[in-house]
Order: C-alpha cells, then sequence, then structure tokens
C-alpha cells in the first residue's frame, strides 16, 4: 500500500510538470495583452505600455518566463497578479470559501436527491416513478447550467421578486436575519448546480443498484426472508455505492475549482469567476496558478478515488 | 415646441420658477444637446450655475445605503495604476483631484480653493506656470492635514518611471514646486496652453505623502495603501476584494458641507452588463449600474418597470472608420500597409468622399444607436467651444457613384468597379461587438450599389485592441483598407485627441505599432494646424485652429460615425449628476435621494 501511494506520487511529478509547461506555453502563444486595454487610451504614451510590459517581464523569452515560475512555484510564491498588483495566493483563499460553500453545498444536496431517488428507481425498472425519475434525470443533465440559471432568475427574482440574484460574498449584519439572508442568496445557485450534479448521479446510482440486485447475495438475503427494506438498504445500497464514491472523489477538485458559468450569472466571488476574470485581462499568473492547482487536485484525488476503491472493496487489490 | 415655447421656459428658469437642470433636461428631450442649452441661457443673461447649488439635502448622512453594480470589477483601488476605468471609478470614492470636469467641459474645483484663470492671475501670461491653491482645512480619512508636500509628493510619485504609473504620461513633462504650505506651481518648459492635465480630473487623483512615500518607485506595488486607501473623498475605506466588491462608509469629516448624504456605500461587480441594467432598471436590487453596454432596445423594454431610468451623458467618445492611406496588400521590410506605399484608391479624396456618402449615419443611429449615440460628422464632438459647426453629412449613392466615375474607376461586367486593372474590393475590419457588425452589413450593402465590393472582417475584441507587435489582427497594424472602433477623448481638450492624425505619430513597424496615427494619414497643413495650437495661448484663437484641423481630418480618410454617450441605468429616486468628461463618480459627494 505505502508503496503503491509512493509510487504514484512520483508519477504525479512528471504529469505536472507536462502540466504546467503546457498551460504555460499555451497561455504565452494565446494574444491578447494585460495592458491591452491602455492602447485605447489616448492619454496614456504607448511608451508607458512598452515600460509595464518590461517591468513584468513580458518581453523574456518563454521558457526563461516558464522557468521562473517555475522556480517561484517550487518556493511556495504563487506570483503576482497583473491586474490587481497582489499576490495571487491572497486572490484565491480570499475566494476559496464562497466556492467551497456554494459548489460544496451543491454536491451535498445532489447526492441527497440522486441517492433515493436512484435506489428508488431500481427498485422497480421500468415502472412509472422509474420512468419520471429518468426522464427528468435526462432533462436535467441536457439542460445547461447557464439555461436554467437565467430561467431561475427571470422566474424568482423578476417574475416573482423571491430571491436576490446578485450574490455577496460576505453579507454585513448577524445572527438569524444574517443566516437566513445568506442561504436566501445561495438558493438559485446552488439548487441549478445540485440539480445539474443530480441528474447524472442518479442515473449512476440507478444502474449500479441495478447490477447489484441481480447477483446472488441479494437473492440469497430475499430467500432468508429479510423485508424489502432491510435488503435493499443492507445489501443492495452499500455495495452499490462503491462506484459512487469513487465518482464523488473525482467531484472534489471541482468544489476547489468552482463553476464558471455560474459563478459569473450569479456573480459569484468565487475561483470559477476569478479564472474568467483573469482570462479575460490576460492576468496570466492568476490563470497560471488556478489552473495548475486545479490540475494538482485532479491529480490528488484521482489518487484518494483509488484508495478509497480498494478500502471499500476488498476484491480490488492494489499494486 | 416652437420659438415662443422655448423663451417661455427660459423666462421661467429666470424668475425662478424651473431649475436650471429641468429646462435642460427638457431641451435635451427635443434632441439638443446640454452644451447648446447652457449657451441658451448665457445667451439670455442667466449664469452658468455651479452643479453644486442643485444638492438638496440639508445635513450630511442619514441616505442609507447606496448600492453601485459594475459589470466589471474593480481589481485595484491605486488610481495611478488603474488599467481599465473600472479601477478609475473605484479609486475615485476614496481620491480626490484638484478639480473635476463637469458635463460641459468646464473645470470645477475639488481640492483647489479656486480654478485658476488670467483674471485671479494664477496663469502666467507667458503659459509657462499656473499656480494651484488648496482649500484650507482638507484633512485625510486618517485625520492629517492635505499640504502642498502632497502634491509635490503625488507629481514625483507618478512621474518616475519605476512607479509604473499609468497616469506618468500627464506628470513627467512638468516641474511642480511648492510656494507655502497651501500652494504649488506647476512650471512647463514651453508655453502651454492645455495647463490643467496634471492634478484634474481622472489622472488627477492626489495621493498622500505620509503613506505613500515609502514605497515610491520600484516599491510601490508593495504598498498596503494600494487595496486599503486613505484618500480625501466623501467615503472612506471599508473592505476591498480584488474583483468582488468595494465597501465605504460616510467620511464624517468631509470637506465640502452637508455631504455626503449616503451612510454607506458599496460598489459590487462582476457579471454581464444587460443583467446590471436589469438588477437597476427591472428589480431595484441596486442604485446605480456603471456602462450599459446594451442595445438601447433592451434598455427600454427593461425600464417599462419604472424601477429605474436610463441616464444618458455624452463625452468625447467617437465611433470612426479609418480608410487607409497605405496599401494593405504588399508587403515592404516584412512590413505591409508601409509608409512607403500608396492604397491604390484612398489616396484619391475622390473615393474617400464616395466612401463617405455610402455610410447611412442616419440608419445606423436610428436602428443601432438608439438614445446612446448620436450621428456626427465630426472628429472632436465636444466641449461645445471645440465643435465645427463646418461639416455635415449626407447619404448619397448617386453622388458616389458620379464621384467614382469622375475619378476613373469604371464600372466591369459584373458590377464591380476597378482601374487600370485592379477592381475595387475592400477587406474591412473591426472587433467583434453585435452593434459594429450591424453597422459594417449596413456599410457593405450601400457600397455594393456603387460597384464597390467589401468584405467584412471581425477579430475578437481582446486581440483587435492589444497592443502586440507580434499580432498582424490588431487594430494598430490596419492590414485591411477599412477598419472601425471607437476610442474616447478623455479630456475635455482635443490636444492629445488630435495627435492621432499627426504625420508623425504613424503606426509603423519601426515603433512596433506605437504610433497613434492608425491610417497612416499624413497632411502637412494639419501637422502646422497641430503645432500651432500647440503654443497658441488666446483660447479663442486656439479653438479655432482645432476647429480648422478637424475639419481637414474628416474631409479625407476618417469618417466619423457616431457620438456615443456613457449610458448608466439610475434608480427612479436617485439624483446622480455626472459628467461625460471625468469618470461618473467624480460628482459622488453631490449624489442623493429624493424623498
Amino acid at each position: 500500500m505505502g508503496a503503491y501511494i509512493l509510487r504514484r506520487l512520483l508519477i504525479a511529478i512528471p504529469s505536472l510538470l507536462g502540466i504546467s509547461l503546457i498551460l504555460f506555453v499555451v497561455l504565452a502563444l494565446a494574444p491578447g495583452d494585460p495592458f491591452g486595454e491602455l492602447a485605447a487610451n489616448p492619454n496614456v504614451p504607448p511608451e508607458v505600455r512598452a515600460a509595464l510590459r518590461v517591468k513584468f517581464g513580458l518581453d523574456d523569452p518563454i521558457l526563461t518566463r516558464y522557468l521562473r515560475w517555475l522556480v517561484a512555484m517550487l518556493h511556495g510564491d504563487w506570483g503576482f497578479s497583473f491586474a490587481s498588483r497582489v499576490n495571487v495566493d491572497t486572490l484565491i483563499l480570499q475566494r476559496l470559501p464562497t466556492t467551497l460553500f456554494v459548489v460544496g453545498s451543491s454536491q451535498v444536496l445532489a447526492l441527497l436527491v440522486a441517492v433515493p431517488v436512484g435506489l428508488y428507481a431500481a427498485r422497480r425498472p421500468y415502472s412509472l416513478a422509474d420512468q419520471v425519475a429518468n426522464t427528468l434525470a435526462f432533462v436535467g443533465f441536457s439542460l445547461p447550467t447557464f439555461f436554467t440559471g437565467l430561467l431561475f432568475i427571470l422566474l424568482f427574482s423578476i417574475k416573482l421578486g423571491w430571491l436576490p440574484f446578485v450574490y455577496q460574498a460576505d453579507l454585513p449584519g448577524s445572527g438569524l436575519a444574517w443566516v437566513w439572508a445568506n442561504v436566501r442568496q445561495a438558493i438559485m445557485p446552488v439548487a441549478v448546480l445540485g440539480f445539474f450534479q443530480a441528474a447524472s448521479y442518479t442515473r449512476y446510482v440507478r444502474a449500479s443498484a441495478l447490477d447489484v440486485a441481480r447477483l446472488d447475495y441479494v437473492t440469497t438475503a430475499r430467500a432468508k426472508g429479510l423485508t424489502e427494506g432491510t435488503v435493499t438498504r443492507r445489501h443492495v445500497a452499500r455495495n452499490a455505492l462503491i462506484p459512487v464514491v469513487t465518482l464523488v472523489a473525482l467531484q472534489i477538485p471541482a468544489v476547489f475549482g468552482g463553476a464558471i458559468v455560474t459563478e459569473q450569472i450569479f456573480r459569484i466571488p468565487g475561483i470559477g469567476s476569478l479564472l474568467i476574470d483573469a482570462m479575460l485581462s490576460n492576468d496570466t499568473p492568476v490563470v497560471m496558478a488556478v489552473t495548475f492547482v486545479f490540475a494538482a487536485l485532479v491529480i490528488l484525488f484521482n489518487l484518494v478515488a483509488d484508495l478509497l476503491y480498494g478500502w471499500l472493496d476488498p476484491r480490488i487489490a492494489l499494486r | 415646441m416652437d420659438e415662443r415655447d422655448l423663451r417661455g421656459l427660459i423666462g421661467r428658469v429666470k424668475s425662478g420658477q424651473l431649475s436650471r437642470r429641468a429646462f435642460v433636461q427638457r431641451i435635451a428631450a427635443l434632441g439638443l444637446t446640454a452644451p447648446l442649452a447652457g449657451l441658451m441661457l448665457a445667451d439670455n443673461g442667466v449664469a452658468a450655475a455651479d452643479l453644486r447649488t442643485a444638492y438638496k439635502p440639508a445635513k450630511a448622512g442619514g441616505g442609507g445605503a447606496l448600492k453601485l453594480l459594475w459589470w466589471q470589477a474593480p481589481t485595484l483601488l491605486n488610481p495611478h495604476f488603474a488599467v481599465g476605468t473600472k479601477d478609475q471609478e473605484a479609486s475615485r470614492i476614496f481620491y480626490e483631484p484638484l478639480a473635476a470636469w463637469d458635463a460641459e467641459g468646464n473645470l470645477v474645483p475639488v481640492l483647489a480653493a479656486a480654478i485658476p484663470s488670467r483674471e485671479n492671475g494664477a496663469l502666467a501670461a507667458d503659459g509657462r506656470s499656473v499656480t494651484w491653491t488648496i482649500k484650507p482645512g482638507v484633512t485625510w480619512h486618517d485625520g492629517k492635514p492635505l499640504t502642498a508636500d502632497d502634491l509635490v509628493f503625488t507629481w514625483d510619485y507618478a512621474r518616475d518611471p519605476a512607479t509604473a504609473a499609468v497616469t506618468t504620461g500627464s506628470y513627467r513633462d512638468c516641474k511642480v514646486e511648492k510656494v507655502d504650505d497651501l500652494t504649488v506651481r506647476v512650471l512647463f518648459d514651453k508655453p502651454t496652453p492645455y495647463w490643467c492635465d496634471a492634478f484634474v480630473g481622472n489622472v488627477g487623483a492626489i495621493m498622500p505623502k505620509h503613506l505613500f512615500s515609502p514605497y515610491a518607485g520600484a516599491k510601490s506595488r508593495d504598498a498596503p495603501q494600494n487595496l486599503a486607501p486613505v484618500g480625501t473623498g466623501p467615503y472612506r475605506f471599508v473592505e476591498f476584494r480584488p474583483g468582488d466588491i468595494v465597501r465605504a462608509e460616510r467620511n464624517p469629516s468631509y470637506h465640502l458641507p452637508n455631504r455626503p448624504y449616503f451612510d454607506t456605500l458599496e460598489m459590487k461587480g462582476g457579471g454581464d452588463a444587460v443583467s446590471a441594467a436589469r438588477a437597476v432598471l427591472q428589480t431595484g436590487e441596486y442604485d446605480y449600474a456603471w456602462n450599459l453596454l446594451v442595445e438601447d432596445e433592451v434598455l427600454k423594454r427593461l425600464e417599462t418597470g419604472g424601477k429605474g431610468r436610463v441616464d444618458v451623458v455624452f463625452g468625447g467618445k467617437l465611433e470612426f472608420v479609418l480608410l487607409n492611406t497605405t496599401d494593405p496588400t504588399v508587403e515592404v521590410d516584412g512590413e505591409k500597409s508601409s509608409l512607403k506605399t500608396k492604397h491604390p484608391a484612398f489616396t484619391d479624396p475622390k473615393v474617400c468622399q464616395a466612401m463617405n456618402l455610402l455610410i447611412d449615419r442616419k440608419s445606423i443611429q436610428d436602428y443601432i444607436y438608439g438614445r446612446t449615440g448620436r450621428a456626427t460628422a465630426n472628429s472632436v464632438n465636444g466641449p461645445e467651444r471645440f465643435v465645427s459647426r463646418n461639416t455635415s453629412f449626407a447619404f448619397d449613392p448617386a453622388r458616389a457613384n458620379a464621384l467614382l466615375d469622375e475619378a476613373g474607376w469604371t464600372k466591369g461586367p459584373d458590377g464591380i468597379r476597378a482601374k487600370d486593372g485592379r477592381r475595387l474590393k475592400l477587406l474591412f475590419q473591426t472587433s467583434i461587438n453585435a452593434p459594429r457588425q450591424k453597422t459594417q452589413a449596413i456599410i457593405k450593402q450601400a457600397a455594393s450599389k456603387a460597384g464597390i465590393e467589401i468584405e467584412l472582417k471581425s477579430v475578437t475584441g481582446s486581440v483587435f485592441f492589444s497592443s502586440d507587435a507580434a499580432n498582424p489582427d490588431t487594430f494598430p497594424h490596419f492590414y485591411a483598407d477599412m477598419e472601425m472602433y471607437a476610442i474616447n477623448m478623455t479630456q475635455a481638450d482635443p490636444a492629445t485627441w488630435m495627435l492621432q492624425y499627426v504625420s508623425w505619430e504613424a503606426a509603423t513597424k519601426e515603433n512596433k505599432w506605437q504610433g497613434r496615427n492608425i491610417a497612416r494619414w499624413r497632411n502637412t497643413e494639419f501637422d502646422a494646424l497641430y503645432n500651432a495650437a500647440q503654443t497658441e495661448l488666446d483660447p479663442v484663437k486656439r479653438a479655432a485652429l482645432f476647429i480648422k484641423a478637424n475639419d481637414l481630418a474628416v474631409s479625407q480618410n476618417v469618417l466619423p460615425l457616431v457620438h456615443r454617450a456613457e449610458v448608466s441605468g439610475v434608480a427612479a429616486k436617485l439624483v446622480a449628476p455626472r459628467s461625460g468628461w471625468d469618470n461618473d463618480l467624480a460628482f459622488l459627494p453631490e449624489w442623493s435621494r429624493d424623498a
């Protein structure tokens, strides 16, 4: 086990190096300039723009810039944002709690919906309940979040006027009213993301429960005279959820990475909107840091998923 | 409304029955400009009122929260590092200049005791210096007094190349010396008619010496105040999250009486322009939305709810078409559109005129820009004193056809004109932006009627407007026959603006396409007019020179289309005086809410 983890971690190093090199080169080759906006301002002399480029090292060769970035990253220095002129880690840490709260809640919501619905649908395949659940699941993951998001805003904010559609990370105030205000503004984004995720989880849960329900030990359990509820809970669900656990583990990086589209629609100041803003303003150090951290998380949680799988299902041996 | 009604209105303003503001609004409803309304009142003996007299609240505070929505979020709060207007605006909540530009393009004192003039002796007769006196008793948010040392420091800070301030262009050509604790003198090494650049408007924010002096020059980026400003403005800093939100509270020791009105202020950033308009006009969640780049049709629909209104002010933003004077198809020394080549069609003024007559500006205004733009034939569209009355535009395909025939471009069997074996086929580029693509289509259609084939090209904004010398698709490269975009004349003076037409600013490979003259239009008469205006100290003669220069530029390779407005969404009861010549928040202390 220890050797397995060590080997996986060692393999991760070249992967991360490769990922970072590709990211860096693509970003460096992409057109655009962090100080491009100055070009349209007749009051700013062109030399100022040129001086800024030199100051931030944008005119050096790509390889030099990459090595400089890599060495700094190894020292724990994530870089310095061109747009905000602050350290990138400050920017990311400022936004992490919001993303963790919104995307995390949506994952919890997704599981709360998907597990019971999927198991229930699998109990009687092709019954009316199963058909309904299936149809909704298809609709759910066919509708993109930017569409459902706008639909929710039109309905709940504009027609009904119940919920605000501009999210604020740090509402002033305290007490129950503050908690309620936070919940209110999170309802729409969490629901949009949660139902989208729930739709795909439901199909996994259902499929995996159907597979398990056919196995001999379930028939044995029934033959022992156990009630249907006990069979589902203790024999079907526990085994059917093993692949779902890995699926959830693989989703964890997304919880840190945020949801770009939904964050933009609801103006949630999370990692996703930081990334898109940084891309639009060609703020390479921020884009680099966010995507690189994301890549590292994906690799890490792939390992975690594999370990969890082995731990939950002793039939699988890790070598 | 006829002349008699108009005179009646002017009479009511004189007798005080009608406010000046209400008059200007009614005149604006008729399609006349605010400066014109001001002129009408001035001609009738009503003195130009300081916009501060319109302020109603009798005490400071008590206004609750003011919620502003900026769909581009501010990323830093140091006005001298502001890359875009979003950062300038956010910094303007906290920092103030000596004077600001009002809607008519006149200076209004902010931290200055008075506006320098020849009458009060603050402007030197030889145009080589100006003396600014600051208001006594102004304090920084931390209680320290504002003194002349802060002004001298601001100059030193911004002009130092190591600081990498974006405002450095306004400070590096002058010298600032302290006269006494409240007075400084700005010295120029040559007679300077435009003396109000440093310390004025959006480049003029005064910085506190006691906090920034350890962080001048190369250490500028380490200053903690870059993210937690201490200024003299109407609101004090509370919290800032880059790219998300700015929070502020009322400055109880603000230097203007009874101001500011609001107790707290928040500027939320992010999202998109349409939903920002929605949050103010339709749901009323926010009080003010900045820069609504949204089609007027949509704005009108959102406005019907009555929760807010669209507010339009005109500054110097111009949407225009450039006709290339050089040949984009020939490469000379690794450079297309080189100064060594001549455009086969656009070096002939007749072809340029024909192209001008093929642009249906009225339709472009009516069907694309609506209230947010005015069709124009001028490059300089304000302030009123610099606007030419000698120009006009027309849409006349018949006349255009005749001109092209005269110029020797004859129609071939396929209906496309040709001369000396070269077909009149033009490449017309612009950035990707819905109104621009519609405008392109209108021009292409009209041109086809005159036997000109136009190929349209649209480039992503982030590429088109970048300063990347290696990318041939940027607007300064201009590797096309025609191109269209907008730039903003950010000062209420055309001196910098007119640089885009002088011959020595031509964008070439040699200057890495950083020159401002993109059409590479070279005209010795224009150069002479520009140089004369740079030293002419008589404001009237100087304005006349600029008007002449404007007329010359628009007669050939520059085709102005639309004078574009700054469009904002304002909550129904919010009183928010703005100016197109300064930041939206330049007059933030005057903002209040009607009961």
